[in-house]
C-alpha cells in the first residue's frame, strides 16, 4: 500500500512522548503515560519509560492516535488554483490529521490506476501526512458505467465514490454495492436526490424563503439516505454515508443500525455549528453542500454523534479559489476550506459544551474513520489506534489553547472560510506521522 | 451644489432631505427601521411636491452621475430611475449586460469597479441573483441601490406601493393589505411585507399553496389560499404577476386555472369594500391576475404607482448619495 514512511529528519529513529494523557478509544485506554516509538512503530506505553533521547514533553496535553479525515478534496490534478496535494496535506498536518482520504473529483477524475499512482507519488514528495485515495465508482464520475474497481482497489483505492456528486443512478449504485463486496471496500455516497435540490443554494426553510434563494429541501437528502440504506441492507454491501445533515437522515440511520445494517455515517464539521441564518450575509463562504441547516437539524446531528448513530466527523474540506467565490451566489461553487479548523471547532462546539467527551471526539476523528475505510487493518499499519505495533501516527492535542482563525496564515491554498477572527479552543500541538515529527508548536498569533 | 430651484420654494438638498438618514446603500426594506422607512416615504412626498408631481426639475443632484446596471430586462424601473436622476439634475449612464464586458467573462465586481472608476456616484443594479447588490456594496465606494435582486427584494417598488396607499388613505397603520399571487418568486412581495408590517398594516399573502409558503406566518403575516375568503376584509389588493421566468417547474396546472382561482374580476370586486384599492406592480397580464375592467376601473391606482415610482427613486437616490458624501468627507474616503 501507499504508506509513506520517510526517514526521520532527526538522526535518532526513536521518540519518547512523556507525561501526556494518552487516550486511545480503540483500546478504551485513558491515562497518564509515556509512549516509546522506535523505527516508526509504537513499541511501549507505560510509566517512567526510557529508551530514547528524543523526548517530547506532553504534560497537560492529550496524546491521541493520529487524526484521520476521510472527506478531503485535494483538487490536484486539474484544479490547482484551489488546492494541490502539497498544500492540502500541509494544511492537514496543521489541523492535526496524520491521514486523509481524498475524493475523486479531480480533472480527470480518479478512475484509473495511473491516477491513483499519481496522487500517491505526489503525496510521497509532499512528505506531510498519509494520503489514501477514494476512487470513482463510475467512469469519469458520469454515473453510467462502473469504474474498474478491482484494479483500482489493487492499486490502493480504499473506497469508491462519485462524491461530491451523489450517486443518482440507483441501478448503478446497487451493482456497485454488490461488486465492491468482492474487494471489501465501501461505497461512499453523498445522499442527495437531485430533482429536489437542483439549482439550490441553501437549506430550504424560512430563511431561504425570506432571502428568495433556491432551497435544498431535507427531503432530497432523506429520500436518498433511505434508498442507500435499503440497498445496503438488501445487497449486504458496505456503505459509508457522507454528508449527513438532517434530522430525518439521522433517524433513518439510527433505525437501520438498530436492525443491523452495516453502514457507517459521517457529518461534516460545518453542519454541527453553523446555521442557515448566516446566509443572510449573502457571504458565499457559507454556501456549502450539504447546506447549513437550522438549529433543529444541528441538534439532531449532535444527538446522533452522542448515541453512535453518526460514527465520524470530517472536515468536508472543499478549498475553492477566491475568484470563484467572490461572485454571485448562484455562480459561486459550494465549499469551505476547513481542515485546519476542524479539531478546534469540534473541541469548541462539541467538547466544551459537554455534547461529547474528549475520548468520544477522538473516536469520531480517528478510530472510527479509520475503521470506516478499513485503515485499521495491518496492511495499512493500523491507523486510528495506539496499539503496540501500530505505526506511530500520533496527534498531541493541547485542549485548552485559545487561538484566533486568521485566513492569511492558512496553509491551504484557498482561504475560503467565513471564520476569520473567530476564537477557538483546542488545537494540534505536535503531529507525528510514522514516528516523524511533522509539525511542532504551530505558531500562535501574538 | 445648486443654490436656486426655479420651480420650487426649496433651494438646496439640505432643505429637502433629512440628515438623519445614515445608509449609503438601499439594499432592501427588511433591515430598515420604522424611522428609516418613514424618512424615505416623507422625502418622496416632499420631492413629489417640490417637482410639482415629478414634473419639474430640481438641481439638488447636479454634478452627480448615476449608473444603471441592469442584468435583467426592465423598462419601467430602469426608465423610472433615469428620470428620477435627471429630474434632480444628475447625469445618467446606461449599462446593459448583454453588450458589456460581462458577456466577455468579466466578473460582477470588476464590472462595477470599472463603472465606479468613471466617477459614478451611485449604481442602480438589477440582477437575477439574490444578494448581488449586497456583494457589490461590500466592494465599492459609491452608493448601491437595489432595483430588484432575484426574488429577494425590490425596495423602491415596495416603497412606491406604500406611498400610493399612503397618498390615498393618509396612513398605513391599521389597513389590511393582501398581496395576491406568486409570493415565492416575488421580490415586490417581500419588500411590501417588510415595509407594510413596520408601518402597522395587517398583511395577508394569498395564492396557490405551491407559491405561498405557510412559513410566512412566522413573520407575522397571514397566509391564505382562498381569495374569496379574504376579499371582504381587505382595504388594498396588490395583484402580483406570475414570475414564469423564475420558476424551474410550473407550480400550478395552467394559467386558466390560476385566473379561475386568483384572477381579480368584476364578480370578485362586488364582494370587496367600497373603497378598496387595486394595485399591481406591473407589467400586468390582463386576463390573468386582473381583468381589464378592474385594472382600468375606478378602484385602480396602477398609474399612480408609476408616477410615485419616480418620487420614491428621487428620494432614494438623494438620501443614499448624500449619506455617502457625508461619510466620504468625514473619513477622507477610507471606510
Amino acid at each position: 500500500m501507499s504508506d509513506s514512511s520517510p526517514p526521520n529528519s532527526t538522526t535518532d529513529k526513536s521518540l519518547l512522548v512523556r507525561g501526556g494523557r494518552v487516550i486511545d478509544p480503540s483500546q478504551d485506554y485513558d491515562g497518564i503515560a509515556d509512549m516509546l516509538v522506535i523505527d516508526g512503530v509504537i513499541v511501549e506505553i507505560g510509566e517512567n519509560l526510557s529508551g530514547s533521547s528524543n523526548v517530547i514533553d506532553a504534560t497537560d496535553k492529550i496524546v491521541a492516535p493520529g487524526l484521520v479525515d476521510i472527506h478531503v478534496q485535494l483538487r490536484e490534478p486539474g484544479f490547482e488554483e484551489d488546492e494541490c496535494i502539497a498544500t492540502g496535506t500541509a494544511a492537514a498536518i496543521a489541523g492535526g490529521f496524520t491521514s486523509i482520504a481524498c475524493l475523486p473529483n479531480t480533472s480527470p477524475a480518479i478512475d484509473t490506476q495511473a491516477q491513483i499512482q499519481f496522487i500517491q507519488q505526489k503525496a510521497i514528495q509532499a512528505d506531510n501526512c498519509n494520503v489514501y485515495v477514494i476512487a470513482a465508482v463510475s467512469k469519469n464520475r458520469q454515473g453510467e458505467e462502473l469504474a474498474e474497481m478491482g484494479m483500482l482497489a489493487e492499486t490502493g483505492a480504499v473506497g469508491f465514490s462519485d462524491a461530491p456528486a451523489p450517486l443518482g443512478n440507483t441501478d448503478l449504485f446497487r451493482r456497485a454495492l454488490e461488486y465492491s463486496k468482492m474487494f471489501d471496500k465501501p461505497i461512499i455516497d453523498h445522499p442527495e436526490l437531485p430533482e429536489l435540490s437542483q439549482s439550490g443554494i441553501m437549506h430550504a426553510g424560512a430563511t431561504s424563503m425570506v432571502l428568495g434563494l433556491s432551497g435544498m429541501h431535507p427531503d432530497s437528502e432523506e429520500l436518498a439516505t433511505g434508498r442507500d440504506l435499503r440497498l445496503c441492507e438488501t445487497t449486504g454491501g458496505r456503505l459509508h454515508l457522507m454528508d449527513i445533515s438532517t434530522q430525518g437522515s439521522v433517524e433513518l440511520i439510527r433505525r437501520a443500525k438498530g436492525r443491523g445494517v452495516g453502514v457507517t455515517a459521517e457529518v461534516c464539521i460545518a453542519n454541527l455549528f453553523l446555521t442557515d441564518e448566516l446566509l443572510r450575509s449573502f457571504d458565499s463562504n457559507y454556501k456549502v453542500n450539504p447546506p447549513l441547516r437550522s438549529q433543529q437539524h444541528i441538534d439532531a446531528c449532535i444527538a446522533g454523534l452522542a448515541d453512535g448513530t453518526l460514527d465520524v466527523i470530517t472536515s468536508g474540506h472543499a478549498p475553492r479559489a477566491i475568484e470563484k467565490k467572490m461572485t454571485e451566489l448562484d455562480r459561486a461553487p459550494f465549499g469551505m476550506s476547513q481542515i485546519e479548523f476542524t479539531l478546534g471547532l469540534a473541541i469548541t462546539h462539541l467538547v466544551q459544551p459537554g455534547h461529547l467527551d474528549i475520548s468520544a471526539l477522538i473516536a469520531k476523528l480517528s478510530t472510527n474513520p479509520a475503521i470506516a475505510l478499513g485503515l485499521n487493518d495491518p496492511s495499512y499499519h493500523q491507523k486510528g489506534t495506539l496499539a503496540i505495533g501500530a505505526s506511530a501516527d500520533i496527534t498531541i492535542i493541547d485542549p485548552t489553547a485559545v487561538w484566533i482563525v486568521q485566513p492569511e496564515s492558512m496553509l491551504s491554498r484557498s482561504h475560503n472560510t467565513p471564520l476569520a477572527g473567530v476564537e477557538l479552543t483546542g488545537r494540534a500541538d505536535t503531529v507525528i506521522v510514522g514516528g516523524c515529527v511533522k509539525t511542532k508548536q504551530i505558531e500562535l498569533p501574538a | 451644489m445648486g443654490t436656486t430651484g426655479p420651480n420650487s420654494k426649496f433651494t438646496t438638498a439640505e432643505d429637502l432631505v433629512p440628515q438623519s438618514w445614515k445608509h449609503r446603500h438601499l439594499l432592501g426594506l427588511e433591515n430598515l427601521s420604522l424611522e428609516d422607512i418613514t424618512t424615505l416615504l416623507q422625502t418622496a412626498i416632499t420631492l413629489k411636491t417640490a417637482t410639482s408631481g415629478c414634473h419639474n426639475k430640481l438641481d439638488i443632484l447636479e454634478g452627480l452621475t448615476i449608473a444603471n446596471m441592469f442584468f435583467e430586462d426592465s423598462t419601467r424601473t430602469r426608465n423610472s430611475f433615469s428620470l428620477a436622476a435627471r429630474r434632480l439634475g444628475a447625469e445618467t449612464v446606461e449599462f446593459s449586460a448583454s453588450s458589456s464586458s460581462v458577456s466577455k467573462g468579466e466578473t460582477l465586481i470588476d464590472t462595477a469597479k470599472t463603472i465606479e472608476a468613471m466617477n459614478v456616484d451611485a449604481i442602480v443594479i438589477r440582477h437575477s441573483t439574490p444578494g448581488s447588490p449586497h456583494l457589490l456594496s461590500n466592494n465599492v465606494d459609491c452608493s448601491i441601490l437595489n432595483a430588484g435582486d432575484g426574488p429577494h427584494e425590490h425596495p423602491t417598488q415596495g416603497m412606491l406601493d406604500i406611498m400610493t396607499i399612503h397618498e390615498q388613505r393618509g396612513s398605513i397603520e391599521g389597513l389590511t393589505v393582501a398581496l395576491v399571487g406568486d409570493i415565492t418568486y416575488s421580490r415586490t412581495a417581500r419588500s411590501n411585507i417588510w415595509g407594510l408590517k413596520k408601518l402597522g398594516a395587517h398583511v395577508i399573502v394569498c395564492g396557490p399553496s405551491t407559491l405561498v409558503s405557510s412559513a410566512w406566518e412566522q413573520y407575522g403575516v397571514e397566509v391564505s389560499h382562498n381569495l374569496d375568503d379574504i376579499i371582504p376584509r381587505c382595504d388594498v389588493l396588490n395583484l402580483l404577476r406570475i414570475q414564469f421566468e423564475r420558476q424551474y417547474t410550473r407550480p400550478f396546472p395552467s394559467v386558466r386555472e390560476y385566473a379561475f382561482l386568483y384572477g381579480m374580476n368584476k364578480e370578485r370586486m362586488s364582494h370587496a369594500k367600497e373603497d378598496i384599492l387595486i394595485l399591481a406592480p406591473g407589467p400586468i397580464n390582463r386576463g390573468v391576475e386582473v381583468t381589464p375592467d378592474v385594472a382600468d376601473g375606478p378602484h385602480s391606482v396602477i398609474l399612480n404607482q408609476v408616477t410615485n415610482g419616480i418620487a420614491v427613486r428621487m428620494a432614494a437616490l438623494t438620501l443614499t448619495t448624500k449619506a455617502n458624501q457625508r461619510r466620504l468627507s468625514s473619513n477622507g474616503g477610507n471606510e
